[in-house]
């Protein structure tokens, strides 16, 4: 493949996996609603096509046509500057999450991944690391006291969280003996995946990406009965939408990500061992990665409505006192699984 | 990495610190009399460290690929440390009780401070140098200011922080140029191609800067400013621990990084430059003392005099010279532990029985105390049998073997005018009626610190001979 | 021109600016965020460079916690009432004169002094030097004094901060 192809088949890939999002974001937000009035026994959006299912398009639209307000003791630009951060900071991250095997088109084998780098998990916790500014920045902005104490709330959350979450990875990055996510996928075949191997990492990943996407139980940052919205009190219109948008897609990306670490990636268990031909070997595995980000989709979902939301130091002691020592035993625990099983 | 168990011993004294620190914050955190255990554990760890340097200051080597030595002038420093830490945590135990501040972390701190020193006086690369720097001065930081309620202790903690790390970024500068020109930051690598390379500008710009950056850190005269006002807002024995082993532990680094300079075996150029700050800082030191009158203060300017002359004996750059500023730190690091541990002990709650009228009369109610001052003080003065005398003769010897007898005149000069603020203290204790009501709990364990580093001195003072020729036999 | 030195003459250009507007700014925040933007063009001419690694740190370090850290002191002590430093001259004067120094030494390192003459420009070295693999079997053989070292750094600093800003007195 020479460079000009190379960069064709980027920019597909990039087009291709932008779409994706935006349309599994839109219907992201239409299964919540209704999960949430399954949750509440409600029958949830039912007007706007066949049960609701083009609810999110209206509600786009209907964002577009609002009037964006903004307040007069904003920061206008840093105002504006703030969900393009966030929007910018959850598209990029996906860049480097394999979504499937090789596959071969035209003769060339394609990797399922638009940036195939060997630093790929760095790239990962530098991107999370600054989507605290849009947060941070929109509270600051507005120039609202609730905006700014949520943008506060939010950005020491998602420091502190992201300390166990950074050590979380150390496990798998253990037993994978490499930072490529293509490699980390292949590393976990059969039913070797490091959820099964260090369950313990698994959790604090899981409860540290909660709280990374801001998501119940840990949403103090737009807490409704302490702070209005949050930092995105004083957003209207549009920069409000790219603040949901985010949101969502955050939350799509810590799914796929956590499939790409600890649940095989798109590896279906022994999926090699049926004789398959190569498209359909594709094929399944895309399926089978789709099928695992749903679930933990729903699962983040499904959480939000269980599970009320914690106090700050509850949040905060959790975060240091039980999350952070724990993903340290997480290392040790690995670190001896490879010492006795040779792993 | 460790590829025998010799290597292993070699290390021990590091080990035991490295290791002794990780349980004192166990200890600090789950036991509930920690407040007891602590300090004697922190004094039980310096000294077996200490001992175990002395034991086997002979093993020399260079260990962890080539990052750090042992044996040799890097164990005595490691007992100028040890022992000095160990005497001011026994000073501190009621000191810091007095003031109802304590803290365990008081004595971790103290801890990785020496863990820097240590890891500075050992250095075998500049990253090393660097890192124990760092360990060494964050601690000291945190321990200027540790007691919070005060104004002065906040003012000397941040006064201490902006300008050490204004330092700090002279010295990594400097190391940066180093690294630049030699390209490398092993230090064995500078020192064989000193000779070569001391025509390049920029090896020469990173030397000056490496060493501005740790004229701060030793007090020398153009860069003095934070020294007296630290020393009076940090409590009184760590002020005693930054003049001590703060001031040790920075020459231990110039020596180590440019020992090639001293060995004689190539021109010392910079000769110049530390001729002129160690002029400037003897007399500095010397006459602003004399205008003192809390004694906290005089004893910061006259640390800053010390520096001045410990500088005459690099300046000298012959093996005796070096002989001699280690001898002199020594000496000088159990006097003034000695001379802040009285200050520590005669200092009243709220910073009262500060100034010098309250030594007046000392010598008729407290007779031991104003005794083991006056030697603390004779020996400051550098006046023969102490300790002190002895390091100044030597540093003296030393410039004047090197042709700089222009620069050991200078120095008795300034010795001169400092008699007269160190023997001041000496009559108002001796000579004179008590001005005010002293009333103070001398405590136990501060009494036998002081006592032990006068006998040290004593001792140093009477077997000068033993220890300089073991000091020069491995500095060759 | 190939592409490795498009890129960096683009993100040179995009540190280069970010500082001066940086140092032009008034508002205290917006100069942060101009330094933000100056880490991240940093970090692509890294990567140009082909140190990967210190490009991935230099984002998730500086631009991912201090500047944050920055940010919040910033926000939180409403530097719009310390404009005094601003009107004053003579800091100006001393801070153009430092900044001058150091430009010539600069200067003097890359035109006249050659630094790297010694060097050989063994490209596949480099390259390979760059790579996480080689910087953490370095980290762990040859550096390792010094990685522990700088663990033990970094929990004094903690403890000594942690004791400052949160101890109780009796």
């Amino acid at each position: 493949m020479n460079i000009l192809q190379i960069i064709i088949f980027t920019i597909v890939k990039i087009l291709i996996v932008v779409t994706i999002i935006l349309l599994a974001v839109t219907y992201l937000v239409y299964f919540e609603r209704k999960i949430s009035a399954w949750a509440q026994n409600r029958i949830g959006p039912n007007r706007v096509g066949w049960h609701g299912a083009l609810q999110s398009f209206a509600d786009v639209l209907k964002l577009l046509l609002k009037e964006d307000i903004v307040p007069d003791a904003a920061n206008k630009p840093i105002h504006t500057l703030a969900p393009i951060i966030a929007l910018f900071v959850s598209f990029t991250t996906y860049a480097v999450i394999p979504f499937g095997p090789n596959i071969n088109v035209f003769g060339f084998s394609v990797p399922l991944v638009v940036a195939d780098v060997n630093i790929g998990i760095l790239y990962v916790l530098a991107l999370t690391s600054l989507g605290v500014y849009a947060i941070t920045l929109a509270g600051w902005s507005s120039g609202s006291k609730y905006s700014l104490l949520g943008g506060i709330r939010s950005s020491a959350q998602m420091i502190s969280y992201e300390i166990s979450m950074g050590f979380s990875i150390g496990g798998v990055l253990l037993l994978s003996q490499s930072l490529r996510p293509v490699e980390i996928v292949q590393a976990q075949s059969g039913w070797m995946w490091n959820a099964i191997l260090q369950p313990v990492g698994f959790i604090t990943f899981l409860v540290s990406a909660f709280a990374e996407t801001n998501r119940l139980p840990f949403d103090l940052p737009e807490a409704e009965p302490e702070l209005v919205g949050g930092y995105h009190t004083e957003y209207s219109s549009m920069k409000f939408a790219g603040f949901f948008l985010a949101e969502y897609a955050n939350m799509f990306i810590a799914s796929a990500l956590i499939v790409t670490l600890y649940l095989g990636g798109w590896q279906f268990p022994y999926l090699d061992h049926f004789g398959l031909s190569n498209g359909w070997f594709a094929v399944i595995s895309v399926i089978t990665f789709a099928i695992k980000v749903a679930a933990l989709l729903f699962f983040f979902i499904w959480v939000r409505w269980s599970i009320p939301r914690f106090r700050y130091d509850q949040l905060m002691n959790l975060g240091w006192k039980v999350m952070f020592p724990l993903s340290l035993l997480n290392i040790i625990w690995v670190a001896v699984l490879i010492m006795v099983f040779k792993l | 990495m460790l590829n025998n168990f010799q290597e292993f011993y070699n290390i021990i004294p590091i080990l035991l610190i490295g290791a002794g620190f990780l349980i004192s914050l166990l200890i600090e955190m789950y036991f509930k009399k920690s407040d007891v255990i602590l300090p004697w554990f922190t004094i039980l760890i310096f000294l077996a460290a200490g001992f175990h340097a002395l034991y086997a200051v002979n093993s020399v080597s260079v260990i962890f690929q080539n990052m750090l030595a042992t044996g040799g002038i890097v164990n005595i420093f490691y007992i100028i440390f040890t022992f000095g830490a160990a005497i001011v945590a026994l000073l501190s135990i009621d000191y810091i009780k007095k003031y109802g501040t304590y803290f365990g972390e008081y004595y971790i701190l103290l801890q990785t401070s020496i863990l820097g020193m240590m890891l500075m006086a050992g250095a075998k690369d500049l990253f090393m140098i660097f890192l124990g720097l760092e360990l060494m001065s964050v601690s000291f930081y945190s321990l200027a200011g540790l007691n919070r309620k005060r104004l002065k202790a906040n003012e000397a903690s941040l006064k201490y922080f902006l300008l050490g790390a204004f330092a700090t970024g002279f010295i990594v500068y400097g190391i940066a140029l180093i690294y630049g020109t030699v390209h490398s930051t092993s230090i064995d690598m500078i020192a064989s191609r000193f000779y070569e390379l001391s025509s390049d500008k920029l090896f020469i710009a990173g030397i000056l800067l490496f060493l501005i950056g740790f004229s701060f850190k030793i007090a020398a005269f153009p860069f003095h400013m934070w020294v007296p006002d630290v020393y009076e807002g940090s409590p009184t024995t760590i002020a005693g621990l930054f003049s001590t082993g703060g001031k040790a532990a920075a020459f231990s680094a110039i020596i180590v990084t440019l020992g090639v300079l001293f060995t004689g075996r190539i021109g010392n150029i910079l000769m110049p430059y530390l001729a002129v700050i160690s002029v400037l800082s003897m007399f500095y030191g010397s006459i602003v003392a004399i205008s003192q009158d809390n004694i906290k203060r005089m004893l910061a300017y006259s640390s800053i005099s010390h520096a001045g002359y410990l500088l005459i004996g690099l300046a000298a750059g012959n093996s005796f010279g070096v002989a001699g500023v280690i001898f002199y730190l020594a000496s000088y690091t159990f006097m003034n532990l000695g001379a802040f541990g009285i200050v520590a002990l005669i200092e009243g709650k709220d910073e009262s029985n500060l100034t010098l009228k309250s030594f007046s009369g000392l010598a008729s109610r407290y007779p031991l105390l104003a005794a083991l001052f006056s030697i603390i003080m004779f020996s400051l003065a550098g006046i023969p049998p102490f300790a002190g005398f002895f390091g100044k003769y030597y540093v003296f010897i030393a410039a004047i073997k090197s042709n700089l007898t222009w620069l050991a005149i200078l120095g008795v000069l300034s010795s001169v005018i400092s008699v007269y603020f160190y023997l001041r203290i000496v009559v108002l204790m001796y000579f004179k009626d008590a001005e005010t009501d002293l009333k103070i709990d001398v405590s136990k364990t501060g009494l036998a610190a002081v006592i032990i580093s006068v006998l040290l001195v004593i001792i140093i003072g009477i077997a000068p001979g033993t220890i300089i020729d073991l000091i020069a036999f491995f500095f060759k | 021109m190939s592409l490795q030195l498009i890129l960096f003459i683009l993100f040179g250009t995009i540190s280069a600016i970010s500082s001066v507007l940086m140092i032009t700014r008034t508002n205290a925040l917006i100069s942060a965020l101009f330094l933000i933007l100056n880490f991240a063009g940093l970090s692509g001419l890294y990567l140009t460079l082909n140190a990967q690694f210190i490009a991935v740190t230099q984002v998730i370090v500086y631009a991912g916690a201090i500047m944050v850290l920055f940010l919040f002191v910033i926000m939180l002590l409403k530097p719009e009432h310390e404009k005094y430093f601003s009107h004053q001259p003579k800091l100006k004067i001393f801070a153009f004169f430092i900044a001058f120094i150091v430009f010539i030494q600069l200067v003097f390192m890359i035109f006249v002094s050659h630094p790297s003459q010694g060097n050989n420009a063994n490209v596949a070295a480099s390259v390979k030097a760059g790579t996480i693999e080689e910087i953490g079997k370095q980290l762990y053989t040859n550096y390792v004094l010094p990685f522990e070292a700088a663990g033990y750094l970094l929990l004094a600093a903690t403890i000594g901060a942690i004791v400052l800003a949160k101890k109780k007195f009796e």
